[in-house]
């Protein structure tokens, strides 16, 4: 019943949203939902409720192990939505709010679902939900990455639906009945056909990965991330690629079975490694602030890809960098929002001595870009030094020389960039040498400083009620360990 | 029950390379809306007794992709004012020449694919992998975004052809997804090209570059 609600009472918010009749006071009704939803998923967080084998739809360990952290951040993101549009008053905000509400009912579903269809239905529309986010500024630019990220990601939904099909395909040569639950699929094993399944793990592999921006299927990302406004960069970063990388997890346990766990292990890594490296390459030509941000989302999903290829240990090592990740990225998003808005530009040309400008957001930038590079005592440090164990613990000394060589790459990017931004003198563009007043509010720089303060907390001292629930959705993965 | 299949499998080819070799834009909504009537047909000849739901389906996709989707396109030509040539990235004769490979090559792929008995003497696996393969060249190798649509919705058709295997043991929900996004992704693709059209003055996607890196 309550796995019901963390989907429709989102989706009902959408509707109410559509019919409610004040601009100034409908972007309220996006903290109020997500307090309800993020009160309810912790709930169940403490206190699984039982998960029926045949469900569809279940709040299952895996579901358990990342959708708090979606929460989390939505809510984060919510309460920032609210002084967000209050200070862009010259857009409507109805579609906004309601697709902004429809994607955290649609994201529950998609964490939720047991069900390959289910699972693709929930992803596809997730897609088509962010669209009015990404073009929301109403620029040329913001049109043009929409229509990439319409024509990748529609491409991408494509070829998963097509993997799907062919996964069904592999049960029903295999003598199945019909029944495309995970469930059902894992307990077939080795009567899966095995040529469909490799078929179905390459097809849903890509298809779920261009929606998680795994290099080289990353291109609309930069444009989508550099145009939307900071609270959609986030959600999309932290949310809804999680979503992807859950059911590339979930896919992954029925190729397990199936005998072909090696083969998928090898590919996740190939494609992982080959993700951070052109994200690291590419994180050091750019000069755009928030494009060097999706970039840096793009490196993090080959961390996780990376992570999940070194077997259960990595896997939870994984688990718990969506969770550093969602959090450290989302207050990165946030910050970098306020930066923009105050310097009305985006790149190292004309942007710099933010640090007198908007002291506060520049602080938790710099913060958030020490975070997100893995230096300690935040959260992806420990999540990244799980991964490297994990590789080291596999016999993967290649891979994790590659990871470290990456992640040091990306460092120098990253600071790169960050530094440039921050230090200096600022440009007569900002809005204060302008005349103009920036208000730092508590609306825009607590929801940043909180999630940060949660990446903090995560690297500090880990929760054990987290921690069971990573071990427990690596055992719903791995049940042969 | 296979004869019938086959040649209708058989006619869908045909009109991928139809849309291949096409120049004008009307011809190329057609050629895919009589594809799409024609894989809406394809349930009532695979499932021999005709029930309530195999007709719903049939029914539906005809509707979708025969009806709606080609009306919705015409209308964003006509509103956007659109220059009905067709504008190639890769040329018509490489393109047709890729497609008539690409048949080739998907039935020669088939044969080598483990399949159900019942399913190894139609043509449902290699229609779908050529329908798909010609998308995949029409999204690339034209310069409209209204051609680009349509491969995109060819390559649909193709997935769409490869769902036709399951349609017996896969509950409708999965059927009806596919129709309901379906809509969802053109009425959205649609808006766009309106957007696009109003703020760029065109529907040429190679102006569409300001963002690259």
């Amino acid at each position: 019943m309550k796995e019901l609600l963390l989907v429709f009472a989102p989706l009902a918010g959408a509707l109410l949203a559509v019919i409610w009749p004040s601009e100034r006071t409908r972007p309220w009704l996006l903290p109020v939902f997500a307090a309800g939803h993020t009160f309810l998923v912790f709930w169940m967080l403490v206190d699984p409720p039982a998960v029926s084998p045949t469900a569809w739809l279940a709040f299952d360990p895996l579901a358990r192990s990342v959708l708090p952290a979606v929460s989390l951040l939505f809510l984060a993101c919510s309460v920032y939505g609210v002084s967000y549009l209050r200070i862009r008053t010259e857009r409507p905000n109805r579609v906004f709010v309601a697709a902004l509400l429809a994607i955290l009912g649609l994201l529950s579903a998609g964490h939720q679902a047991r069900h390959l269809g289910l699972l693709w239905i929930t992803t596809e529309a997730v897609t088509l939900a962010a669209v009015p986010l990404l073009h929301f500024n109403g620029t040329p630019r913001a049109f043009e990455a929409t229509w990439k990220y319409l024509l990748i990601g529609g491409t991408g939904i494509g070829l998963s639906l097509l993997g799907s099909f062919c996964l069904g395909y592999a049960s029903l040569r295999g003598g199945g009945s019909g029944d495309l639950t995970f469930a059902a699929l894992a307990a077939q094993g080795v009567a899966l056909s095995r040529p469909w399944v490799l078929i179905a793990w390459v097809l849903l592999l890509v298809g779920y990965g261009t929606k998680m921006g795994l290099a080289p299927m990353h291109t609309w990302k930069p444009d989508a991330y550099g145009e939307a406004p900071g609270i959609v960069g986030a959600i999309l970063a932290g949310g809804v690629t999680t979503v992807a990388f859950t059911a590339i997890l979930r896919v992954r346990a029925v190729v397990d079975a199936a005998g072909a766990g090696a083969m998928a292990g090898r590919t996740l890594l190939a494609i992982g490694l080959f993700s951070m490296i052109v994200a690291a390459l590419l994180l050091l030509a750019t000069r755009d602030f928030k494009r060097m941000l999706a970039y840096s989302s793009v490196e993090h999903m080959g961390i996780l890809v990376i992570g999940a290829g070194f077997g259960p240990a990595g896997t939870w090592a994984a688990l718990f960098h969506v969770w550093s990740n969602s959090l450290t990225k989302g207050s990165l998003f946030l910050s970098a929002g306020n930066i923009r808005r105050a310097a009305g530009a985006r790149t190292v040309d004309e942007v710099s001595g933010m640090t007198a400008v908007t002291p506060r957001s520049a602080t938790i930038f710099v913060a958030g870009m020490f975070a997100v590079t893995a230096c300690p005592p935040f959260g992806p440090f420990f999540s990244e030094l799980r991964i490297l164990r994990a590789a080291i613990g596999t016999g993967h000394g290649v891979a994790a020389t590659l990871l470290l060589g990456g992640l040091l790459l990306v460092f120098f990017g990253l600071t790169r960039l960050v530094f440039a931004i921050v230090d200096g003198r600022p440009r007569p563009g900002a809005a204060r040498l302008e005349g103009k007043r920036v208000r730092e509010t508590a609306g825009v720089i607590l929801p940043p400083l909180i999630l940060l303060g949660f990446s903090l907390w995560l690297g500090l001292a880990t929760p054990p009620v987290l921690r069971d629930a990573w071990t427990a959705a690596v055992r719903q993965l791995f049940p042969a360990s | 029950m296979n004869q019938t299949l086959n040649l209708l499998i058989g006619l869908a080819m045909g009109l991928n390379l139809l849309a291949l070799g096409s120049s004008r834009l009307p011809s190329i909504i057609r050629t895919m809306a009589a594809q799409g009537v024609i894989l809406g047909l394809l349930p009532l000849v695979i499932e021999p007794a005709f029930g309530w739901r195999v007709g719903l389906v049939a029914l539906a996709t005809v509707v979708m992709k025969g009806l709606a989707i080609p009306t919705l396109l015409r209308r964003a030509m006509r509103t956007a004012n659109i220059d009905r040539e067709v504008e190639p990235f890769i040329g018509f004769v490489p393109s047709l020449l890729l497609g008539a490979f690409g048949t080739i090559a998907a039935v020669a792929a088939a044969r080598s694919l483990p399949l159900l008995p019942a399913h190894a003497s139609t043509l449902v696996v290699p229609g779908a992998l050529a329908s798909i393969l010609t998308g995949f060249i029409l999204l690339v190798g034209r310069v409209k975004a209204i051609s680009q649509v349509c491969g995109f919705l060819i390559m649909e058709n193709g997935i769409y052809l490869f769902g036709m295997l399951l349609i017996t043991s896969t509950p409708l929900l999965v059927e009806s997804g596919i129709l309901l996004d379906l809509v969802g992704a053109v009425f959205v693709i649609g808006i766009i090209v309106d957007r696009i059209q109003r703020a760029f003055d065109s529907l040429d996607t190679r102006k569409l570059t300001v963002l690259r890196e």
